[in-house]
């Protein structure tokens, strides 16, 4: 049982997806590992639109339909000028049930050998000689502290472990997408396709979401950038004025809001006994805001990393540091090319767009990928043409 | 200071991501500033998706937002 015993190997705080499948790959190569979730489940409240590629889940895992909410295989573009572009999605999506999906990554952690606890809330770390050793908190009212080789902060958008550590994860004001998200019914949708409506209207900075769970429910969502929340309209009114407008007679099933950090991953994310992975580490995509695929990617590479860590010459940062090394091989300079990207398109104002969703309007629907789309917003930049072409083709 | 509208908010640690001197806690049902640490950037209140966080000395206020 875990109260009795004082030290594992690894320590990861935050029971999401990066978390899990930290445990799980941790647990399977034979380390003790402890899962430590504040809420009082797994997986709820489910804060996030809940939309995946295929192609990004079954790098993990083969898709459970008991996961799927709905399959996605076509997308609507709404311009503020109500132009409407559609077209085919060349790979196929799905919109997950995370409630179902986050428990099951958890099981698979706890069958690997991994611990959980939920309702264990950390508020500190222990540090000796300036390596990370433990962490302190309370589990349903009662103090505890637990130590370990290595401690995983993996507490989402909060990011406080890695501050604690003196790791730098704080969110500039530009780069926190502002979230709510209604989960409706009683509406008649498309069920496999994903609506994005783009206007400084519905969403400035930003862009709000109709992805279908069946043909009448949906989640029905919308992020606005920090940097223009500054500017007094919060959020919920956005969403409120869209539902009055699109959707008056839906019936709401569930509300939840949240912070979606869309910028570079954290410049550290290791250091002597401390992991940093998903959402804490700052590896969401920040173009499409996505965070579920980078964050069990980074969950995987950490657990590679710290596997080998041990069975050497133990966590240091200098046997660390191979996960950032891993981290940036893999997806990192592709989430920079999407940062710069990102840091472009986030302003645009309502004509830009106009002009974006006509261009690719013009183009014969079967040319149309958002490849092109990317290609379009990104003309009058050139410099950044070349981040467009390499993030959707690989090159 | 900063007040929290506690009976409005979800929780969601969305300004806990954004707080340049780590000072606001969530918990599963709890939220608390320490206002000794805060520096009144207000930062808080603006990414505040349901206007939890309001600044009760606006003149207060640093600039640190803008930085």
């Amino acid at each position: 049982m875990w109260n009795e015993q004082k030290e594992f190997d690894c320590i990861v705080v935050g029971g999401g997806p990066a978390g899990s499948t930290f445990a799980r790959v941790a647990a399977e190569s034979g380390l003790s590992v402890l899962l430590l979730e504040k809420d009082r489940d797994i997986g709820v409240p489910v804060r996030c639109g809940e939309a995946v590629s295929d192609a990004g889940l079954r790098i993990f895992h083969e898709p459970d339909p008991r996961w799927i909410a709905s399959t996605i295989n076509r997308i609507k573009l709404v311009a503020p000028n109500e132009t409407v572009v559609e077209f085919d999605l060349h790979q196929k999506g799905y919109i997950l049930d995370r409630r179902i999906f986050d428990y099951d990554l958890a099981e698979f952690a706890s069958i690997a050998g991994a611990q959980i606890v939920t309702k264990a809330y950390i508020d500190g770390l222990i540090i000796e000689d300036d390596k990370v050793v433990g962490v302190k908190g309370t589990h349903v009212g009662e103090r505890f502290e637990k130590r370990a080789k290595i401690v995983v902060g993996a507490d989402g958008v909060e990011s406080r472990v890695g501050r604690w550590a003196g790791l730098k994860t704080t969110v500039k004001l530009k780069d926190m997408e502002c979230g709510i998200q209604k989960t409706v019914t009683g509406i008649d949708v498309d069920e496999h396709m994903f609506d994005f409506y783009l206007s400084r209207k519905w969403a400035p900075g930003g862009y709000l979401w109709v992805f279908p769970k069946g043909k009448h429910k949906a989640n029905i969502g919308l992020a606005i950038s920090g940097l223009y929340a500054k500017d007094g309209k919060a959020a919920h009114k956005f969403l409120d004025e869209f539902l009055a407008w699109k959707y008056p007679n839906a019936s709401v099933l569930t509300t939840v809001v949240g912070g979606v950090p869309v910028a570079k991953t954290v410049k550290h994310m290791v250091m002597d006994g401390l992991m940093l992975v998903g959402d804490a580490a700052r590896t969401v995509n920040p173009v499409t805001g996505g965070g579920i695929i980078p964050g069990m990617r980074s969950g995987l590479l950490a657990a590679e990393t710290a596997v080998k860590a041990l069975k050497n010459s133990g966590p240091t940062r200098k046997n660390l540091i191979q996960y950032e090394k891993e981290w940036h091989k893999i997806g990192g300079k592709n989430h920079e090319r999407f940062y710069r990207i990102k840091e472009t398109i986030f302003r645009f104002t309502d004509d830009e767009l106009n002009r974006i969703a006509n261009g690719i309007a013009n183009v014969p629907e079967d040319s149309r990928s958002l490849l092109k789309l990317f290609t379009i917003a990104a003309s009058k930049k050139p410099s950044l043409l070349i981040d467009v072409a390499r993030v959707f083709t690989g090159i | 200071m900063i007040e929290i509208a506690e009976n409005k908010c979800d929780f969601c640690g969305c300004c806990v991501g954004v707080c340049p001197v780590n000072c606001i806690e969530v918990k599963e049902a709890d939220i608390l500033i320490e206002h000794e640490i805060c520096i009144d950037c207000d930062i808080c209140v603006y990414v505040c998706p349901i206007e939890v966080l309001y600044q009760i000395e606006p003149n207060k206020s640093t600039s640190v937002a803008a930085a």
